[in-house]
């Protein structure tokens, strides 16, 4: 696949530095039972950069979800390569792969996925929670994240009190709190009425620009995708098209 | 994470289900509780029991059946009236140190008034040698128990019973079939809540009881030595003097302190068994925090996931669902604890039978409740840091 050609958001990277996140051939094989084998992905291959914003376009079935998991380093590839700063993701322990997602990872789910239980604060503050640092120092990152996000007024809030694109803002600055270098976002704006969408899908765009991260969106909608600066479509666990717009 | 972030995580767990975690950690809390409670009742019957045998006199020397040991075969002599002679002259310096007695229960009647009782049939030092006298009338005398006069001393509280509000003394009762008359009323002693109830007891000539129970049978013989240091020279004459009729075996020479040791040896073990037995309830306990963190895991397996994926390592997930655990257990043994203590204090102030809490018990206690909480947590806690993030965060 090719090589990002466009400049980016981040400073320009020496040409011996590894790319961001590299896939090289990457199969993934499910076993359901003795002889079933599902191919999930079949040799997909391209590499995403410092600040670079790029779409995984594909309908339901086509390996995005697998895809997703592989890139955001909660699972392994059958075969091929993925690498983070040229490390070999297969060659990283469980531990490893945990300190990754943690330093380098921000991820945004379809679902939201915020603990009930905790508020907005606290849901942003979590991924600090398996750093080292003091509760005063995580919940001052967090308090930065949510005015981020234009939350500064719900923070005490629990998920059950917010509406769903609070929600999701929330969320957003759960991933950014970290400072990571990538955020996956999957299927951002699924359970989202489309004016809070577009406001959602505006948030990250602007704090991709802002803070010089790289964004990676999957998504099965065709207008979502096409504000990357790159496209990639999938089916059948094969890149169909890489495009750059 | 931190370990005060796990504990911190985990306790916030638990608030948040709170009728559960009161309901799970609740067995616990009734286990270390019976524990505490129950430990405390054996050790204070303990203490009672050999405080009892304490107030007989420390000079004392009990010659009994058996070789004496806890769990002895069944080499038992019987005892005749003249081996209570033998002994006493074998002492080397016999001034009526020596007493022997047979026991029985028996039906006690006197003027309608029927009561059952401890009879004592005793050789006339018998009250000397056990330290205790006679508030009224008169005592037994050698001659009584020569003859085996039908006479009685009769304890506080039987006197109270059967001739309410009159003198005793001088009055008949029917032993059995057999009638005795009163010659004397025992000083009262006062009741413990284990051992004899001394004040009930009745007082015979042993030849007379010995009629009376259709035996020739003596029960045991107590010998008082002159002064502690005395007490090994009395051993050894009493030992010489029934080994020329006995066996080694079938007889032994005990002090208090071995009668205390061996009586105390076995209230240990009644106590150990008790708490081995209020310890069965702890580990059903244990069971049920086990079975709830295993819910607490499944229910929660989206929460596994998403801390998985926000950087979660197998021992932080591990860590917080054990310290939830632990958590459950160690409350529920605090809580457990001071209501064991609570309420040995309550049994000790208002029923007969004595509580101490001791400190190996709260020690324990604790201890294993932590410990119980560790082990079966252990394995709800694995399966929650085994989870694979990939499956764990697309559960519904």
């Amino acid at each position: 696949m090719s090589v990002s050609e466009r400049p980016s958001a981040a400073p320009p990277t020496p040409a011996e530095q590894p790319s961001l996140l590299e896939a090289r051939d990457v199969t993934r094989v499910y076993r359901l039972g003795k002889d079933i084998e599902v191919h999930a992905l079949r040799g997909v291959s391209f590499e995403v950069d410092r600040g670079d914003h790029v779409a995984i376009m594909g309908s339901s079935g086509s390996g995005k979800s697998t895809l997703l998991n592989l890139l955001g380093a909660l699972d392994r590839p059958t075969s091929g390569e993925v690498r983070y700063d040229g490390q070999e993701v297969r060659e990283l322990s469980d531990t490893a792969l945990a300190e990754l997602r943690n330093q380098r990872i921000g991820f945004v789910f379809q679902s939201f996925q915020l603990l009930p239980r905790l508020t907005a604060l606290d849901n942003v503050a979590l991924p600090l929670v398996y750093r080292p640092g003091t509760p005063r120092d995580r919940r001052a990152r967090a308090r930065e994240a949510l005015a981020q996000v234009g939350l500064a007024d719900r923070m005490e809030h629990r998920p059950g009190e917010l509406s769903g694109g609070q929600q999701q803002r929330v969320a957003l600055a759960r991933a950014v709190v970290t400072e990571p270098a990538l955020v996956l976002a999957d299927e951002p704006t699924g359970n989202l009425d489309s004016v809070t969408g577009e406001e959602i899908m505006a948030l990250l765009e602007s704090l991709h620009t802002e803070q010089g991260t790289a964004l990676v969106v999957i998504t099965h909608e065709r207008e979502i995708a096409e504000r990357a600066d790159r496209l990639i479509e999938l089916r059948d666990g094969a890149i169909v098209s890489s495009a750059t717009s | 994470m931190s370990l005060r972030e796990s504990l911190r995580v985990a306790l916030q767990a638990l608030v948040a289900n709170r009728l559960r975690s009161l309901l799970t950690t609740l067995g616990v809390l009734i286990g270390v509780m019976s524990v505490v409670l129950l430990v405390a009742i054996g050790q204070g019957a303990r203490s009672e029991i050999t405080g009892a045998i304490e107030g007989l006199g420390s000079n004392l020397l009990f010659v009994l059946p058996g070789d004496g040991e806890f769990g002895s075969g069944p080499s038992r002599a019987n005892f005749a009236v003249d081996d209570i002679e033998r002994v006493d002259r074998a002492l080397p310096a016999p001034d009526g140190r020596t007493a022997g007695y047979v026991v029985g229960a028996e039906s006690v009647q006197a003027e309608g008034q029927r009561v059952t009782a401890t009879v004592f049939g005793v050789t006339a030092s018998y009250l000397d040698v056990t330290d205790r006298s006679v508030a009224r009338g008169q005592s037994l005398t050698s001659s009584d128990v020569v003859t085996g006069r039908r006479i009685a001393v009769i304890g506080a509280s039987t006197a109270e019973e059967l001739f309410p509000g009159q003198d005793p003394i001088g009055r008949n009762v029917s032993l059995g079939s057999i009638r005795f008359r009163v010659t004397g009323v025992l000083e009262r002693v006062g009741t413990t809540a284990f051992g004899p109830d001394v004040d009930s007891q009745v007082i015979v000539p042993i030849s007379a009881a010995q009629r009376l129970f259709g035996t020739s049978r003596v029960d045991a013989i107590f010998v008082r030595a002159t002064s502690t240091a005395g007490i090994e020279a009395d051993r050894q004459a009493v030992e010489r003097a029934l080994t020329e009729r006995l066996d080694a075996e079938e007889f032994s020479v005990l002090t208090q302190d071995e009668i205390i040791g061996v009586v105390g040896d076995i209230l240990q073990i009644l106590t150990w068994v008790l708490a081995a037995i209020a310890g069965i309830s702890l580990l059903v306990g244990g069971v049920g925090v086990s079975n709830i963190m295993l819910v607490s895991v499944s229910e929660r397996t989206r929460e596994i996931g998403l801390r998985k994926a926000l950087g979660a390592r197998t021992r932080d997930i591990t860590r917080q669902f054990l310290f939830e655990a632990i958590a459950l257990t160690g409350i529920g043994g605090l809580v457990g604890l001071a209501l064991g203590v609570a309420l040995a204090q309550i049994v000790a102030a208002f029923a007969p039978v004595p509580a101490e809490v001791t400190w190996w018990s709260v020690a324990l206690a604790l201890g294993v409740s932590v410990l119980v909480g560790l082990v079966f947590g252990v394995l709800p806690a694995r399966r929650a840091g085994r989870l694979d993030p990939v499956t764990a965060l697309r559960r519904e």
